[in-house]
């Protein structure tokens, strides 16, 4: 038992670090609190995505011939720590190379492959993924937005939300309901959507924390050719779950401050000695730990060549609730003061009190606590299903509120 | 990434597990539990005994497997998953350690073959009242030839031969050994939430002793025969655990009520994905005590406390959680549930509450910060 790379793991980071170093500022290198321009954010993310591509380190574990490096997942957890370590700008193809251009892969036409994976591959264009709705959240199958068939075409209406990258995106997969006299996942069916033409309007979302990181998008009489359907008619719900299986490895650090920062906030303000408090930071340290060791876990099956167990599933469901405790406590800590949010005023630069408002939607972003709950007791403990009383009721006979 | 035990080890937790529930399936637990006088299971224990496993990690010469602390881990887990009605952690994790710590070369030439034999059972004595015993507290003395006063409760205290006794020395504190069978010892059994393990009050009145180790060095030797003995009852506690989710599960597929099986309502089965979550979290932080414990690492310190704090938290929930998923089956007697909220409660504080590791660590990590 150890926490070392085998000689090939360890040949590849070394690759990887010497590559990065060549082209990024290590994390911590520029101030951080720098206010970044989105468009010039966008430059250089595109700009690095392209870096990347040309060098075999866009996706790791994809064949060659796509452009990938036909790697091992474990060169791809390799890459991503080290990447981690830089000030990489990454996040506008998470959700497309991620996601939806395995999904295209898949269920997509020669031509769709030849057109589209290149380009994302190379950061030229960015894809979004279209499935959530107002009324159809963690029973995504529950959504309204209709395609009818007009000739060769299908006409779209509709509303998704929570669309994260919307405005940014050139392309998206779209979740539509084709058939709403069958059983709602039965009628469903999946396209390739051009998100900069007429009748696709991106709104961005308020949201609870102030920001505006997602979007609602609205479709009106927007027209998408037959050839780009992802899969037969009516069966968007199986290319749905690979969209879903597709989700990457989840390898990255704690969502906000942990409990090293709240036991640095704690020595310098001197409330060291409340004995509630040490209990809770035991109970944070264990928690993280926790987590950061379950990941190794996971990794060191990757290592050995093997599919990791379900562990893996506790992720979310740790890591939201413990940042939500942390910065509740911290913000307690300060007592009145807490209340306020100026970041040049507040310890650990209002970090706590942004992160408390950020807390709640991460409990529900990609899977609430309640729904990663029933996967863990279906899908690893194996208990029964959920009563589903619209299982075998066509979609229009539906009740819906 | 190396971070899970190895095929060999993993191949010994599977022959473990299927011998002990070959050997130690629940009824050999009650045998000790619904007697009074039956202090441990001597069967399971002979056949222990002839396995080798007391030997996991004493080195060869002195007649042991070798083997290292990942083994015994590995075995703690199987133990734990079981139940076994045995004095396996008082003897492994705490008499063995004890020796090997501190043992002179003649202590442990003298006694390390005869845990490996079965000819020795051992035991280790703090507790004196209520409240964590560590060095400061206790009152029973050690004069540099004999030992006096009074511990209470000694796991095991009723079948060992012997016991590492923690005393005050002088001014200070010493880990004292002592052989039970000879004069000035005094036992009695007594009861505890736990019948499936024997406990008992033992009494030294100037009883023969000789030192382990230097005379003062029982405040560091304690404290660090609590960091390994606190991995192992980790693991321990962790197949409790296991077990008693499988349990939970189990009955929850099984029961019907309301003309399904209960398993299918969310407030089943989100209290058993919790419990799995808790599970998994001890499982991590086991992993990190038996890396830290098997190779001494400097971080031995928090990753013990870490797992000692996830295992008695995921023991907890699961045990009592186990009980509630039963309903009335598993408030009775005859069902196995309280069995393992009972052991878990026992291993809980046997070797320190975990209020007192929680202190233990954030020490720790201050100290780290500071440093």
């Amino acid at each position: 038992m150890d926490f070392n790379d085998t000689p090939e793991e360890a040949k590849f980071r070394e690759e990887a670090r010497t590559f990065l170093k060549e082209h990024l500022d290590a994390k911590g290198d520029k101030p951080l609190r720098q206010r970044v321009d989105g468009n010039e954010f966008m430059r250089r993310a595109k700009e690095w995505q392209k870096t990347k591509a040309e060098n075999g380190y866009a996706q790791i574990t994809w064949p060659k011939e796509i452009g990938g490096r036909g790697g091992t997942p474990m060169q791809q957890v390799i890459w991503n720590q080290e990447e981690g370590k830089f000030d990489a700008p990454t996040g506008p193809f998470t959700i497309g190379l991620g996601m939806c251009i395995p999904t295209v892969i898949a269920f997509g036409s020669d031509e769709h492959k030849k057109r589209y994976v290149g380009k994302a591959l190379k950061g030229e264009e960015i894809w979004c993924q279209l499935f959530s709705e107002p009324s159809a959240g963690s029973d995504v199958a529950g959504l309204k937005t209709r395609a009818v068939k007009d000739g060769d075409e299908w006409v779209i209406n509709g509303q998704k939300v929570w669309t994260s990258g919307a405005h940014y995106s050139d392309y998206g997969i779209l979740l539509t309901r084709t058939d709403p006299s069958v059983a709602k996942h039965k009628g469903l069916t999946m396209f390739i959507v051009d998100m900069k033409q007429a009748g696709v309007e991106v709104r961005p979302i308020h949201q609870a924390s102030g920001g505006r990181e997602f979007n609602e998008v609205y479709f009106t009489d927007v027209r998408i050719p037959d050839s780009d359907r992802l899969g037969d008619v009516g069966a968007g719900w199986k290319v749905a779950i690979v969209t879903l299986m597709n989700e990457r490895l989840a390898v990255g650090g704690s969502p906000g401050p942990d409990w090293g920062e709240i036991m640095a906030y704690a020595q310098q303000a001197g409330t060291m000695s409340d004995q509630a408090f040490r209990e809770k930071l035991a109970d944070w340290y264990v928690a993280a730990q926790g987590y950061k060791l379950t990941k190794f876990r996971t990794q060191t099956a990757l290592s050995r060549g093997q599919t990791p167990g379900p562990e893996n599933s506790i992720g979310k469901i740790i890591t939201a609730n413990h940042l939500q405790d942390i910065c509740n406590s911290a913000i307690e800590m300060q007592d009145h003061y807490g209340i306020m949010t100026d970041s040049d005023r507040m310890p650990a630069d209002a970090i706590f009190q942004q992160s408390f408002m950020w807390a709640p939607g991460l409990r529900i972003a990609g899977g609430t606590d309640e729904i990663l709950k029933n996967i863990i007791a279906e899908r690893v403990l194996g208990l029964p299903q959920d009563v589903r009383v619209d299982k075998n009721v066509p979609f229009d006979q539906m009740k819906s509120g | 990434m190396n971070f899970d035990f190895s095929e060999d080890q993993k191949f010994l937790a599977n022959e473990a597990r299927k011998f002990l529930e070959a050997q130690c399936p629940m009824t050999a637990v009650r045998l000790v539990l619904n007697d009074d006088d039956v202090s441990h299971n001597q069967d399971v224990w002979k056949k222990i005994v002839e396995m080798g496993w007391l030997g996991t990690a004493i080195p060869e010469e002195h007649g042991g497997l070798g083997l290292g602390m990942l083994e015994v881990c590995v075995l703690a887990e199987e133990m734990g998953r079981v139940l076994a009605p045995v004095p396996w952690a008082s003897t492994v994790y705490f008499f063995t350690e004890a020796l090997k710590l501190a043992g002179s070369d003649q202590q442990q030439a003298d006694i390390l073959p005869k845990i490996v034999s079965g000819d020795v059972i051992g035991c280790y004595a703090a507790s004196e009242g209520p409240g964590n015993a560590d060095a400061s507290n206790v009152k029973t003395s050690f004069d540099g030839s004999t030992l006096s006063g009074t511990k209470i409760p000694v796991t095991d205290g009723d079948v060992a031969t012997h016991a590492v006794v923690l005393a005050k020395e002088g001014s200070g504190a010493s880990l004292v050994l002592v052989d039970l069978t000879g004069d000035g010892v005094t036992r009695k059994t007594v009861q505890t939430l736990d019948p499936t393990r024997s406990h008992a009050e033992i009494t030294f009145d100037k009883a023969p002793a000789t030192r382990l180790g230097k005379a003062g060095d029982g405040d560091a030797l304690n404290t660090e025969l609590l960091d390994r003995a606190a991995v192992l009852f980790a693991f321990e506690q962790l197949g409790g655990a296991s077990r008693a989710l499988e349990m939970a599960k189990d009955y929850a597929l099984e029961r019907y009520a309301f003309g399904r099986p209960i398993g299918g309502n969310q407030a089943i089965k989100h209290k058993l994905a919790e419990m799995y979550v808790k599970n998994e979290v001890a499982r991590s932080n086991c992993f990190y005590g038996a890396w830290a414990v098997s190779t001494n690492s400097a971080e031995l310190p928090e990753a013990a406390a870490a797992a000692r704090i996830a295992a008695c938290d995921a023991f907890w929930f699961a045990s009592k959680e186990n009980i509630q998923t039963h309903g009335g089956m598993g408030f009775t007697w005859e069902v196995d549930c309280h069995l393992f909220y009972r052991r878990a409660k026992l291993l809980a504080v046997q070797a320190g509450a975990p209020k007192v590791w929680k202190e233990k660590l954030v020490r720790a990590l201050e100290q780290k910060n500071a440093a």
